[in-house]
């Protein structure tokens, strides 16, 4: 999944969407899987990221990150991939 | 400092700076914000206190002008009597009911030297609650659709085609959501005692409310166009904080909207974007919105732009605004001698 290029994350985790004018805060976890969507990584790599980075459970982490996604997707934050 | 720019006196109306706004303290922040021109401003006011009156930062002087029931000729004289003391340049009517005077009045007016930039009589009509699905399908632009009724018996046979809830607008202002029958007669009877008859029952579009304001030539320009989404919305249903954005289908649908009606003038389109992305033009309104300083503060002094289209001087349309900024509207308590209210209550004139 890309994120669009025209949203502007900050570094504190307030997410806005310039082109509906919504605006979402992320938390920490939130941040760094936004920002590595952003850089384009794959699924694979941000679970294995983000086991590292917080020491915590493939499995979940991998669950939570779906969630995640279909959360960007609901608020149109994604990039049509055509 | 002395400056070398024209300085224009310009009218105002609109300075009921009140929880349900009017655009004219806004106007005047940006129209003394221009850069083409250094102005003075005057106040035109119905009721003694519209707060614009006592901001005396922005306004030198306001008057007294009858309400548009007193006819157009009393507006005129009116206007006559203040141009002789004031000599008026532009003039910049702010309020839906007072827009049919001024444009019948405009020709007449120029030839006074007072100059204004209002729609054609036509397309004020056109865009009229009551003719919105005939100008939806004239220039293809998706509307709600919506009737106008005269009794509450006729809602029941709306029921067939239509899902709850309503919208029951009044012709000029005010508009309800009813879910029931009831609401839907309540809301009939306390709206059509307030502006008459008819009562335009629109059917209600789910969605996400976006607003554009902006500026038309007359020959089917966009010298300026703003899109806004509110994020705080009074009871009255007013934006009382709202954020610009870059939605490319709202530009896209304003500048349709100005090409195919040649549209005179500043303006605000209402417009509702339903979960699959569709737009919905709920509402035109012929006139510069209360939250215009937005605009202007993101980089379209449309204000400005209507003055120098109003004189005749070449406009540049604006090309660029920023995304992202925000206003926030708040109250703020006058303190106002006793003696100012008297004068103006008296006289009709501070």
């Amino acid at each position: 999944m890309k994120i669009r290029n025209n949203i502007a994350v900050s570094d504190n985790g307030f997410v806005f969407n310039p082109a509906s004018g919504e605006s979402f805060t992320v938390n920490q976890v939130g941040l760094d899987i936004l920002n590595m969507l952003r850089k384009g990584e794959k699924q694979e790599a941000i679970v294995q990221e983000l086991s590292k980075k917080y020491q915590a459970d493939t499995v979940m982490i991998e669950r939570d990150l779906l969630d995640f996604e279909a959360m960007v997707k609901q608020y149109h934050l994604h990039q049509n991939e055509d | 400092m002395k400056t070398n720019k024209q300085k224009l006196t310009i009218a105002v109306t609109g300075l009921n700076a009140i929880d349900s706004p009017g655009p004219g303290v806004a106007v005047i922040r940006g129209l003394l914000e221009a850069k083409s021109f250094d102005c003075r401003i005057i106040g035109l006011a119905y009721e003694s206190l519209e707060p614009g009156i006592y901001m005396h930062d922005l306004i030198e002087k306001t008057y007294h002008i009858p309400y548009p029931s007193a006819g157009i000729e009393a507006l005129y004289n009116r206007l006559m009597q203040i141009h002789e003391k004031e000599k008026l340049d532009v003039v910049i009517p702010n309020f839906d009911a007072e827009l049919y005077s001024f444009i019948k009045l405009s020709d007449k007016l120029k030839a006074q030297g007072i100059h204004s930039f209002l729609p054609t009589i036509e397309q004020f009509e056109a865009r009229q609650k009551i003719n919105l699905p005939e100008f939806g399908k004239k220039y293809d632009i998706h509307v709600p659709r919506s009737k106008a009724i005269y009794t509450t018996n006729e809602i029941y046979s709306l029921e067939q085609d239509y899902n709850w809830p309503l919208v029951i607008k009044g012709k000029y202002y005010d508009a309800s959501l009813a879910y029931n029958m009831d609401q839907a007669k309540t809301a009939f009877n306390k709206i059509s005692a307030k502006w008459g008859l008819p009562i335009i029952v629109q059917e209600f579009i789910h969605g996400t409310e976006y607003n554009v304001t902006g500026l038309g030539d007359g020959f089917g320009n966009t010298i300026a166009a703003v899109p806004m989404r509110k994020q705080y919305i009074t009871d009255k249903g007013k934006a009382w904080g709202g954020i610009t954005i870059t939605d490319e289908n709202a530009l896209d649908l304003t500048s349709h909207f100005l090409k195919s009606t040649k549209w005179r003038g500043a303006f605000e389109l209402e417009l509702m974007k339903n979960k699959t992305g569709e737009y919905f033009l709920l509402e035109i309104n012929p006139r510069i919105p209360a939250w215009i300083y937005l605009a202007v503060g993101v980089g379209q002094n449309i204000p400005e732009a209507l003055t120098s289209l109003a004189m005749g001087w070449p406009t540049e349309a604006f090309k660029h605004y920023e995304a992202g900024k925000m206003f926030i509207r708040f109250a703020w308590d006058m303190i106002v001698d006793l003696s100012e209210f008297q004068q103006i209550s008296t006289y009709g004139e501070l």
